[in-house]
């Protein structure tokens, strides 16, 4: 069996996030990119199966769509433990073009399972899995929050409201990984690292694909408004301030 | 690497140019991601659990030791062959600085993977490698360093710990007491030193805890590092294997001061990741912190910590990884000669004595201005036990004593420095003298039109000029016996120090401006520091020429020394600020 983890290259969750080009785009200077973290898990999940020999799963590729400027973030993946991995030479624009670029990558080396993490920490778009599964015509099951094969047969836990839905799906097909899929990423050890050197990123060339998206402008977030104090023998400011400031009542 | 580095104390008389020298920006992709596995340990293992490291229990800290085994991360300096990763003393370092943000552990840590293991990998035999090496390398057993005694502390070589050959010539009997011993409480193997017989000098020895005559204190209580397990150790009668003597019999001294040089250049890598930690927590204390209805990170005041703050931490690490370079040249040329890897290792370390013993002193007490601005800018709460920052103000002050006190090292930048000159290395007395008797004629010898660098090497040119007047008129007054007028040797200390360090930031930033176009903060940094050098070298060249020379001769050099510190004024306040501006709008140290 052989498993897929797709990965996103995001900024590290500390950075401050700036825009140029009039807000057009993302000012990437000085930015930590790191694997995202959910694709991170999914790795972590991926891992722990091909440590298990009884599922069966004999190799952990990680697929990713950017430029080489993503290598670093694709090296550590190999330095925590993936087998080899491939990389679809092209900036990326959209989930879109994502979807289908990675959909190559599977009809190319046909994996077993596929693992997408339910949404980047960058764009937060949560569409890139079920479009990779509808450009393959695999079946695709979201919001995983538990990952097994038992018996050779995949058993997948969903986080539902209220509980959990346990479902079988048969391989090949898509899983959307959440919170839960695994507890911690892992840390890439010294001897992943030394690994890592000799273990191949593949580059494959993109496939031509419609661009059905174009980002007019990013909004950053208006700064947090200032907190008043009002003090408490002071009610009558307190409701003139919320009726007149806030106007909420 | 290109064989262009200068001897240790050399660049007193020489100069380099940027391109020859490393600096961190140019570290490698796996470089990079062996410190970011070193963070991601430290924030999954160590961060989490500081309050508890504290509380001292010893099961805790020798479990993440083992944790850290596990990822290979105490085998980071350990050749292959012993299960380590044989990494450069540049990665070491980098190493280093990282974990120099873990307070206890980062101690507990350096001691095992440094003084704990490093003399038996430096000096020992193949044997005692494959043995002991092999397992120190993962983690399979942990590793202490017992030198320091009761009577005997800075004056090593004073101890009375004593190793009896047996009488079968299969033992020497260890008897004798040892003091301050990090990891003292869960080590399984020890480095001794002792003397044999009646010898005047100290032998090395490895010692396994769990041997009979050995009994452990209880941990000691402490000001800082409480987390870390610091014990006295008590020999009695203990029969140690003769072929657990490291190295010859009386290489012991010389095995212990080897092995401080090693201590010495680490904790200025360490120092390193504990100022930016603090500086991090205080940038981010500052930013949330309201008076007078405003973030106290707006006001002058407290701009002006910050950026002294980070002026001095970018200035050490300039240093730190400058010397690290000269080190992995020589420890290769060493190797490339044939010499075996351990003792091309230790000694390509003990070369840069002068380096070592700079990058001590200067990186503690960096530390020490760092966590005390730390402390002042939390305010109330920089002194509640809540705050990292007062852990980090505790754990601190230690920094200047161990590893040889920065009393000792003081001296010691002088003296090696002079030495080396004097055996040959390089000629500090000839082209002092030639100053000397030209001192009516010496200029700042500025020129028009220098450009920004151009001007800064001739400040160094300048301070160095300024240093070796000094350095020739204590020699001239005092003789060989300069050394014993410790209070001058201070003075000259300080001047070396700060030369070194001044110099490192400039070719830091030269080099970085051709890797990355024009950086106008890091050109602020330099220009706040060189500032402060050169008010440094002016000050100490006065304390100390005013002590040694009468009034009129006096007079004759401090004319030399005002023109040779005489630099072009900096607008502190508006650097400082735009300093602080960018690690405020970063809300944490990125330069």
């Amino acid at each position: 069996m052989k498993i897929l983890v797709c990965i996103s290259n995001v900024p590290d969750t500390t950075t401050k996030i700036k825009f140029t080009d009039n807000n057009t785009k993302f000012d990437s200077t000085g930015v930590q990119w790191v694997i995202n973290p959910w694709d991170e898990l999914a790795l972590t999940r991926a891992l722990e199966l091909k440590d298990d020999a009884s599922t069966g799963v004999k190799s952990v590729t990680v697929g990713h769509v950017g430029t080489a400027s993503a290598d670093p973030t694709i090296r550590k993946a190999l330095a925590i433990g993936a087998d080899d991995a491939i990389r679809v030479n092209i900036e990326p624009t959209d989930a879109y073009q994502v979807a289908a670029q990675l959909a190559e990558v599977v009809k190319a080396e046909q994996f077993d399972i596929i693992l997408c993490g339910i949404e980047s920490s960058d764009f937060n778009g949560s569409t890139v899995g079920s479009m990779v599964a509808e450009f393959l015509d695999y079946p695709s099951v979201s919001a995983v929050s538990g990952l097994n094969i038992e018996d050779g047969e995949p058993v997948i836990t969903r986080e539902i409201d209220g509980g959990k839905e346990i479902v079988n799906v048969p391989a090949p097909f898509v899983a959307v990984v959440q919170k839960g899929v695994a507890l911690e990423p892992r840390i890439a050890s010294m001897r992943g690292i030394m690994q890592a050197r000799t273990k191949a990123i593949k580059v494959m060339e993109p496939v031509d694909v419609d661009v059905l998206t174009e980002v007019v402008t990013f909004e950053p977030p208006q700064p947090k408004p200032e907190c008043v104090f009002v003090e408490e023998d002071n009610p009558e400011k307190l409701i003139e301030l919320l009726q007149n400031e806030a106007k909420v009542i | 690497m290109e064989n262009v580095n200068l001897k240790s104390g050399e660049f007193l008389v020489k100069d380099v140019e940027a391109k020859n020298i490393f600096i961190p920006e140019e570290f490698n992709e796996e470089q990079k991601m062996i410190a970011q596995s070193c963070r991601d340990f430290m924030e999954a293992e160590v961060l989490p659990k500081l309050d508890e490291i504290d509380k001292g229990d010893r099961q805790l800290m020798k479990d993440i030791l083992k944790k850290s085994g596990e990822l290979g991360l105490l085998g980071i300096t350990i050749p292959e062959e012993y299960n380590g990763f044989g990494q450069s003393f540049l990665t070491q370092m980098l190493v280093a600085e990282v974990i120099g943000a873990g307070y206890s552990f980062s101690v507990a840590f350096m001691c095992h993977c440094g003084i704990g293991t490093m003399p038996i990998m430096y000096y020992g035999s193949e044997e005692q490698r494959k043995k002991y090496v092999s397992k120190l390398a993962t983690g399979e057993l942990l590793g202490a360093y017992c030198l320091t005694e009761p009577g005997a502390g800075s004056d090593a070589n004073s101890g009375k710990t004593n190793a009896k050959l047996s009488e079968d010539g299969k033992h020497y009997i260890l008897n004798g007491q040892k003091m301050w011993i990090t990891n003292g409480g869960f080590c399984d193997t020890q480095v001794v030193f002792a003397k044999v017989d009646n010898d005047r000098i100290l032998s090395a020895f490895i010692v396994e805890s769990d041997w009979d005559g050995i009994v452990i204190g209880p941990d000691e209580h402490k000001m800082g590092i409480k987390g870390s397990s610091t014990t006295q150790i008590y020999y009695n009668d203990v029969k140690v294997p003769v072929e657990n003597m490291i190295g010859k019999r009386g290489e012991g001294f010389r095995i212990a001061l080897n092995i401080l040089h090693m201590g010495r250049m680490k904790l200025g890598a360490n120092v390193v990741g504990a100022a930016k930690q603090t500086i991090t927590d205080s940038v981010r204390y500052a930013n949330e912190r309201k008076q007078f209805g405003t973030l106290i990170s707006t006001f002058g005041a407290i701009k002006q910590k910050l950026a002294k703050m980070v002026v001095k931490c970018y200035a050490h690490e300039s240093a730190i990884f400058r010397v690290s370079q000269d080190v992995d040249i020589l420890i290769d040329k060493y190797k490339s000669e044939g010499k075996d890897q351990g003792l091309a290792g230790i000694e390509g370390i003990a070369h840069y004595a002068v380096e070592d013993a700079i990058l001590k002193v200067w990186g503690s007490e960096m530390l020490d201005f760092v966590v005390d601005e730390g402390v002042q800018i939390h305010g109330g709460m920089g002194y509640s036990a809540e705050m990292n920052v007062e852990r980090g103000y505790r754990d601190s002050r230690i920094n200047r004593i161990f590893e040889g006190t920065n009393e000792i090292n003081r001296l010691l930048v002088v003296e090696a420095a002079t030495k080396r000159a004097m055996k040959g290395d390089y000629d500090l007395f000839g082209p002092a003298e030639e100053l000397y008797n030209n001192i009516s004629s010496i200029t700042n010898d500025e020129v028009p039109d220098e450009s920004y660098f151009d001007k800064k090497r001739r400040y160094m040119k300048n301070f160095k000029k300024a240093i070796m007047l000094t350095v020739y008129s204590a020699t001239q007054k005092f003789g060989r016996k300069f050394m014993r007028e410790q209070e001058v040797v201070n003075n000259l200390s300080d001047m070396i120090m700060e030369l070194y360090l001044a110099e490192s930031a400039v070719l830091r930033v030269e080099k970085l401006e051709g890797i990355k176009g024009d950086n106008p903060i890091n050109k602020d940094i330099l220009d706040v520091f060189v500032n402060d050098t050169a008010y440094v070298i002016f000050k100490n060249a006065k304390d100390a020429i005013y002590s040694i020379a009468e009034s009129e001769e006096a007079e004759k050099l401090m004319g030399a020394i005002k023109t040779l510190t005489d630099i072009e004024g900096v607008n502190v306040m508006n650097a400082c600020r735009r300093i602080a501006d960018k690690l405020i709008d970063d809300n944490e140290y990125k330069f």
